[in-house]
């Protein structure tokens, strides 16, 4: 299946949980922030929440910025 | 200085964009006595998964992060980055940015107070940057702005205190904390913004872009003190002419003329 991963094509062997997910790209869940298809998660639906075929996701984190 | 419901030891808050490394940029956040700094809320970079990250060289027990949103352009951006940067940050505090134009960076202000109104009921605590206008900055206290930042200048232009005359209005008409934001150069401009009454002042590239970072956020840290001391003193008037300093009367060799 895939879904599209911060605005790129991602292929995936099954629907995961985001916590999986975010566990194969090396991300660590606790700096980061997770949209589903425009809603954003709380950090303890991570493990609950899978992602399905076609499903939008965005993962973002704090970097230097004024 | 206090906004919202924080106590805050320094009237300095700091970036931590442009530094050449990490290292620097923490080494300038100590020295500086800073306790909040402002970060950007960015895509994970998936590709390049470098095993150092901003926050390994931020001590969160010590500093407070500010989330901003940075490059929106529009109220549905920011409150979609800031609402991202309060679930990422677990804190409700944000800088909100509603850019107007790329090229000044300067705020679209009729954006930026819907932005300000919608963040508010949702319980953040919002510091809108926003331009020097008191008009704007009245309406951004009554949308529920935690505090008003105004700039000196454009972000990054060094230009310092463009408009004084523009900030001490704006002080005058809120009760709000009025933090400069944006525009600060060097020591001299901050001890400005200080002086003609801010709360705080903001700054990012008058550090990071400084020849000796490290040395420009300690000169920082004591031109907002001496800005602030010197507020709070009570300056002197400004005369048109010269008030003499020394006694007139006694000047060796002179004589009354009857």
């Amino acid at each position: 299946m895939q879904i599209r991963l911060n605005g790129e094509p991602h292929a995936l062997p099954d629907r995961v949980t985001i916590h999986a997910l975010l566990d194969t790209l090396g991300v660590a869940s606790e700096r980061v922030a997770v949209e589903v298809n425009r809603r954003i998660l709380t950090r303890s639906e991570f493990t609950v929440v899978t992602v399905k075929d076609g499903d939008e996701v965005e993962v973002v984190t704090f970097v230097g910025g004024g | 200085m206090r906004i919202a419901d924080k106590e805050l030891g320094s009237r300095l808050i700091l970036g931590t964009g442009k530094y050449a490394s990490f290292e620097l940029m923490r080494s300038c956040h100590e020295i500086s006595g800073a306790e909040m700094v402002t970060v950007a809320v960015r895509r994970v970079n998936l590709t390049d998964r470098s095993k150092e990250t901003l926050l390994d060289y931020i001590d969160r027990d010590r500093f407070m992060l500010l989330p901003n949103t940075a490059a929106c352009y529009t109220e549905e951006e920011a409150v979609r980055t800031a609402r991202l940067g309060r679930e990422a940050g677990l804190s409700s505090w944000v800088k909100l940015e509603v850019i107007g134009d790329e090229k000044t960076l300067f705020p679209d202000t009729e954006a930026l107070v819907k932005a300000t109104r919608t963040l508010v009921k949702e319980g953040f605590v919002v510091l809108p940057y926003t331009n020097d206008d008191v008009v704007v900055a009245k309406k951004l206290e009554d949308a529920g702005a935690a505090a008003v930042m105004p700039l000196g200048a454009p972000i990054g232009s060094g230009l310092g205190i463009q408009n004084p005359n523009n900030l001490l209005l704006i002080r005058e008409a809120i009760s709000v904390p009025m933090i400069v934001d944006a525009g600060v150069g060097t020591a001299s401009d901050a001890a400005v913004a200080m002086e003609l009454g801010a709360d705080g002042v903001l700054m990012n590239t008058a550090i990071a872009e400084a020849k000796d970072p490290v040395k420009m956020a300690d000169a920082m840290k004591r031109a907002v003190f001496a800005g602030r001391l010197a507020f709070e003193a009570g300056r002197m008037p400004r005369r048109l002419y010269a008030s003499a300093s020394s006694p007139i009367e006694g000047v060796v060799g002179s004589s009354t003329i009857s």
